[in-house]
């Protein structure tokens, strides 16, 4: 092959469109006669519905309609539990609209249809709902786990969802033989994903051909079409699930079902007018998913040299009011607590708590940042406590380049299969981001700004990222007749990730087409509907590999075709510049010829379409149109399902000074080494570290999602709730290493989540550094604020002078 | 034997009083009958079907819906469409040329990689674009300065630092870096 | 988050506005509209009448006097900021409005407009009470001159009557020599104050402090001048020692409550960095006259 773009900085082929303003969110869609739906929201944390009054609200002009639990047919569920597993012994979802009980500030009680949204707002303030005194439960999961806790669920003992214990190796003989123990208890703060899209939710059912088309912002259309058709009772084939562009997902938009993804289908068909639900930015905070809290109390034991034997984790996991994807967060953060260091024996221990307030589901990094920082603080401490440099610490202890792959034996991870770290050069990393900091030069600022009175610390962290997990995905590609255009579709969706161009790169390497000349449609059950969904960095692994095995398969026929129109054989044929060459001549035929050549005609369109007609020379036969096993066109589909999980892996480091007078920080440099296997595109992937570093920014220091004590959310708004400007997020220096991923043919890791992971505990490092010569006590809870870092200098006994 | 719907007569608008608006968008004379409550963003995306405008928050933080105001960047989502009746006002779908090419801020976007989802994209370009074209103001295009350039409008996806690139290359393109 | 419905009014004259202002109950003013329509968004305001004075022509004057700057109710907070005359009489009037929020709120929102919000965190009422500056207010029975440390009662509440429309704004200019430095913490670039300074300083010749003066914004429920600081300071030397013990007083003056983003402890510890740091600022800026 002359040409390839695997590796290439290629321009995203689908920016006109996005920066014109051609984006087509679902808001965007536009339905004919429209009626639109606003909700009403439970303003306590826990009480019972004593009664639900809708009349005012349905007399209110402009108002079709007013749902409750009572007349929404056999909707009146609780909605699926996506993942079950044997550890979660008390699962609990909920209903669209709530029936006598209300679990969060912001569950759904009521929905009201209405002529547009200002008069859907004002008609749910007229839906009179009565609720019993409020009940009191704890938010915070060390209270809730008591036996003196009042109860979320009733028969939810404990409020326990989940329990847990995963061992690998021997970790009580390990703590046996130990010379050293290191013991820290972490805490990482609740956040929420805050897509600059907020959900949306569109239908329309045709109610001649019995057809529900439903646009929903989701990063699962196939899963979401295959609920609602079991739901509903619908055919599949009857239902079409769209994900047109999509504003953003990073985890919150991967959840089914969430109360409107039913509700508004239904009210469509019911009311046969298309509904549509735009979220707002306050129900964005207050009834999507959010995630982060847990409590780790972390011990490892080590020889004196720092060799860490063994690590004992029993961890505190938030699942809010009800446990829908399952304890997946909580398995990934259990698997992920090892990081990147040998550690042979193991004990982790977990529950997942059921609190009063709104549900947890992955959001970018799935427990990984939870694990991370645990892991991370606890090296940090282990290196202080024995008197090592952080980077000598933690190379003691990293997998080396030869002991791969590295099980970890007895431990599932969160897609069912092995712990097994498939490849890595993490000694290469370190290295490599020590050599970026240039660690003498770095001390030399620090003392020198010591003396000045300024405060300059350096922060490191070490991640491991799973990447790529199962189940499978597809890709199926079909050139087209006329234009020799490659169409491809997979059961995946991209929600700003540029899928659009990762793809194109791949099928036009095989199918020798520019990668503009490939059209990807995915997130449309309508084009292709076998697979599962966007999540856990797994795009480019699992589609991306299916869809590589497609376009070989297809290029294989075009070379078959295209050497019996040429005459020649396959080995002397190129394909490349949308076209078939025979080696060192000027004999060709397009792409597109051979497309049409392929599919035996009756009635010709084109030139090229006559040559395939039953009466042309070509085409002329005695034989059936179509050999046995024949398809015709070109024509492929293929899938990929891996064999486990492929963990990608880097290192992130930042200077920072810390100003005490207003325990404020300024980041002097950012460094990411990272490794991520064969990059299909630097660019792409570089775009994905970097927006993931800024959400890690957000968890390090701005973003915390506050309740008071009776769960009533503190700032569900985005003055209150800090996500990031361009003038908060430091500026990246970005380097890449290649290890292939032996475990598929394209060699790819995921990279979706890699930035976020270790940015809390980088930050958290880089502050305790700075500010050690005032004696400030290890930073164990992320997100970090100046107000807390102010709090902990003054625990530590710290007086502010001028 | 199924049973077919009549389709139901619902009104076509609501009760709210109209106001007429006479406003110039993107260079184009309209004159409609709005609500005096809608918000300007909506007025755009569902009255003129321009969606190239989005709502992010509808608070003003997120600067997904900025738009140009007689010449100034402003916030459709803090706007009602009464308050822009006799204004002029543009909206990302003005700045791609007749001809179908793109204006150097979008230009600049594409090559730096400054957009993932798009959703907070137009937003950015109306802003950068009034800051840009803005002769009256000095422009500082240091790292630092074009990030307060850039504070006032989100990004959840490209953690920024490709637009600060891109805003550099777009002041470049249109001499603004002299 | 849609705003309710309302009447709306968009009168040509100034006499129809306070007319209708007086024949309502629950009126807004709607000016920029950046402080009102965000309340109206989450539905805090309701109001049943919504004035809109942009086509009051002569509220979008602004003019400068011989010892003041005059702003008319419908002038926008950018082009104020932007003027460089008013930047020689006044240059803490663009220090300050430069924190305000970002350039597309400022290029709606008026400064007439911030002042009746009186948000505790907003910081152009300290601007307003470090120059000594006023407002006018107009209702059906007259106008009357509301000093600015009469103006500001609490948090989003000023002691304009319900019937009452601020026509302008007067802030004094700096008089020669004058020191000046806005300072303030914030979490994000351009987010309200957790704590804001805005300082005056006077020297006479032998480098004594003539006068200063400092006010305060998102320590209390209102913004404010921290008189008692600003009594330790008057008259001296305006010495390191003498600076640190006025913003040690000046602590009492945070009033503020624990909120998502900061403790009263830790705001007065911010309001005692932010102080010394401004003054100092505002020291190193007066010249001798």
């Amino acid at each position: 092959m002359a040409t390839r773009t695997f590796g290439e900085r290629v321009q995203r082929n689908n920016d006109q469109r996005l920066l014109t303003g051609g984006g087509r969110y679902v808001d965007d869609i536009p339905l004919v006669g429209a009626l639109h739906a606003a909700f009403v929201r439970s303003p306590y944390a826990r009480a019972q519905i004593v009664s639900i009054d809708t009349s005012l609200a349905k007399k209110h002009p402009g108002v079709i309609e007013v749902y409750t639990c009572d007349n929404i047919g056999n909707l009146d569920i609780e909605m699926p539990l996506l993942i079950p597993h044997p550890a979660l012994h008390s699962p609990k979802t909920q209903r669209p609209l709530a029936r006598e009980g209300v679990y969060y500030v912001g569950q759904t009680v009521a929905m009201v249809v209405a002529i547009d949204r200002y008069v859907a707002e004002d008609a749910s303030r007229l839906v009179e709902v009565e609720y019993s005194e409020p009940l009191k439960c704890s938010i915070e999961i060390e209270e809730a786990v008591l036996d003196s806790a009042p109860l979320v669920h009733p028969d939810v003992p404990n409020n326990i969802a989940a329990h847990c214990v995963q061992v690998s190796g021997e970790p009580e003989k390990a703590f046996q033989d130990a010379e050293h123990f290191t013991k820290l208890r972490v805490r990482v703060d609740r956040s929420t994903a805050a897509p600059m899209e907020c959900r949306a939710v569109a239908a329309r059912f045709d109610s001649v051909s019995g057809e529900l088309t439903v646009w929903d912002g989701t990063q699962a259309p196939i899963s979401v079409r295959g609920g609602i058709a079991s739901i509903f009772n619908i055919d599949e084939d009857k239902v079409r699930v769209i994900a047109p562009d999509v504003g953003g997902g990073f985890g919150q938009k991967v959840l089914l079902f969430y109360p409107d993804e039913l509700l508004v289908p239904y009210a469509a068909m019911e009311l046969n007018r298309p509904v549509k639900y735009i979220e707002d930015r306050t129900e964005n905070f207050l009834g999507s998913t959010q995630e982060r809290t847990q409590i780790h109390e972390l011990e490892l034991a080590s020889t004196k040299d720092g060799i860490v034997l063994g690590l004992k984790d029993s961890f505190l996991h938030d699942t809010g009011a009800f446990i829908p994807y399952g304890i997946a967060v909580a398995q990934v953060a259990s698997s992920g607590v090892l990081g990147p260091y040998r550690i042979p024996n193991s004990r982790v221990e977990y529950k997942a708590i059921y609190t009063p307030i709104v549900p947890v589901t992955p959001y970018r990094g799935c427990g990984r940042p939870h694990a991370c920082f645990a892991i991370e603080r606890a090296m940090d401490q282990l290196a202080d406590e024995l008197g090592l440099d952080r980077f000598e610490v933690r190379r003691r202890n990293l997998i080396a380049e030869d002991e791969f792959p590295y099980e970890r034996p007895n431990l599932l991870f969160a897609d069912g299969l092995a712990v097994i770290y498939d490849s890595g050069q993490y000694t290469k990393a370190l290295d490599m981001i020590h050599e970026k900091i240039d660690l003498d030069d770095f001390k030399l600022q620090q003392s020198e700004a010591a003396k000045d009175g300024r405060y300059l610390g350096l922060g490191l962290s070490f991640y491991v990222e799973a990447t790529g997990i199962g189940p499978y995905e597809g890709g199926h590609i079909k050139i087209h007749p006329i234009t020799g255009k490659v169409y491809v579709n997979t059961g995946l969706t991209t929600q700003g990730q540029g899928h659009e161009t990762v793809f194109a790169q791949i099928v036009s390497d095989q199918l020798g087409v520019d990668p503009a000349d490939v059209i990807l449609v995915e997130g449309d059950t309508g084009a292709f509907d076998w697979g599962v969904a966007t999540y856990a960095s797994r795009a480019a692994v699992v589609s991306g590999n299916a869809i590589h095995l497609a376009s070989v398969k297809a290029r294989k026929i075009v070379m078959e075709a295209a050497g019996n129109m040429l005459e020649a054989s396959t080995d002397d044929l190129e394909l490349e510049g949308g076209e078939v060459k025979v080696r060192g001549s000027d004999v060709s035929v397009s792409l597109a010829a051979v497309a049409t050549a392929c599919n035996p005609l009756r009635y010709a369109f084109n030139e090229a379409a006559q040559a395939a007609t039953q009466f042309a020379p070509a085409a002329r036969s005695d034989e059936p149109a179509l050999g046995d096993g024949r398809a015709p066109g070109i024509e492929t589909t293929e899938y990929y399902a891996p064999p486990h999980a492929t963990w990608a892996y880097g290192v992130h480091a930042a200077i920072l000074e810390v100003d005490p007078g207003l325990c404020s920080i300024d980041i002097k440099r950012y460094i990411c080494v990272h490794d991520c296997g064969n990059m299909i595109n630097p660019t792409l992937v570089e775009g994905q570290v970097m927006g993931g570093v800024a959400q890690g920014m957000g968890g390090a220091f701005f973003e915390r999602v506050e309740f008071d004590s009776e769960g009533n959310p503190r700032n569900a708004n985005f003055m209150d709730f800090l996500v990031p400007y361009a003038t908060e997020v430091p500026q990246i220096e970005l380097h890449h290493i290649e290890t292939p991923s032996p475990l598929n043919p394209l060699g790819v890791k995921g990279v979706g989540e890699a930035g976020t992971i270790p940015v809390a505990p980088v930050i958290a490092s880089a502050i305790e550094d700075a500010l050690k010569p005032l004696g400030i006590k290890k930073l164990h809870n992320v997100p970090l604020s100046p107000n807390s870092i102010y709090e902990a200098l003054i625990e530590s006994g710290w007086e502010p002078k001028a | 034997m199924k049973q077919y719907k009549i389709r139901s007569d619902y009104p076509e608008r609501s009760d709210d009083p109209l106001h007429s608006v006479n406003v110039t968008v993107n260079g184009q004379k309209i004159t409609r009958k709005v609500s005096p409550r809608r918000l300007l963003a909506d007025f755009l995306r569902h009255e003129l079907g321009l969606t190239g405008t989005h709502v992010g928050c509808e608070h003003g933080v997120c600067g997904c819906c900025t738009v140009i105001i007689d010449g100034s960047a402003a916030r459709s989502c803090l706007t009602f469409a009464v308050q822009v009746d006799g204004a002029e006002v543009r909206t990302v779908e003005s700045l791609q040329n007749e001809d179908g090419t793109l204006h150097p801020v979008q230009e600049a976007f594409k090559d730096c990689h400054a957009l993932q989802c798009g959703f907070c994209t137009p937003g950015f370009l109306m802003s950068i674009v009034s800051q840009l074209e803005d002769s009256d103001s000095e422009l500082d295009l240091s790292d630092d300065g074009i990030r307060i350039m850039l504070s006032g409008n989100l990004c959840r996806c490209t953690g920024y630092q490709n637009i600060v690139t891109a805003v550099r290359q777009a002041a470049e393109r249109l001499n603004r870096d002299q | 988050m849609k705003p309710p419905l309302f009447e709306y009014l968009r009168p040509s004259s100034l006499e129809e506005a306070i007319t209708a202002r007086a024949a309502n109950d629950y009126t807004a003013v709607l000016a920029g509209g950046q402080s009102l329509i965000p309340t109206m968004n989450f539905r805090i305001a309701n109001p049943t009448v919504l004035i809109d004075i942009s086509r009051i022509e002569s509220l979008k004057k602004y003019s400068i006097e011989e010892n003041e700057v005059i702003i008319g109710a419908m002038v926008r907070q950018r082009d104020i900021e932007l003027n460089n005359s008013i930047f020689v009489v006044n240059p803490l009037i663009r220090e300050t409005l430069e924190h305000v929020a970002h350039v597309p709120i400022r290029s709606r929102g008026t400064v007439a407009g911030s002042l009746a919000h009186a948000d505790a965190a907003a910081e152009l009422p300290a601007l307003l009470l470090a120059t000594g500056g006023s407002v006018v207010a107009k209702n059906i029975s007259g106008s009357r001159v509301i000093e600015a440390n009469s103006l500001f009662q609490f948090h989003m509440t000023t002691t304009l009557s319900h019937d009452e429309i601020i026509t302008e704004v007067r802030i004094p200019s700096l008089k020669p020599g004058s020191g000046w430095a806005f300072k303030e913490f914030t979490r994000r670039h351009g987010d309200y104050a957790i704590a804001g300074i805005a300082v005056i300083i006077n020297m006479s010749s032998e480098g004594l402090c003539e006068d200063i003066s400092l006010a305060a914004c998102g320590i209390a429920a209102r913004a404010l001048r921290l008189e008692t600081s600003e009594e330790i300071l008057r008259g001296t030397n305006l010495d390191n020692g003498l600076i640190k013990e006025a913003a040690m007083s000046a602590t009492e003056y945070v009033t503020a409550a624990d909120d998502t983003h900061a403790s009263t402890q830790f705001r007065k510890h911010v309001l005692m960095t932010l102080l010394q740091r401004a003054i100092a600022t505002a020291k190193s800026r007066t010249s001798k006259v």
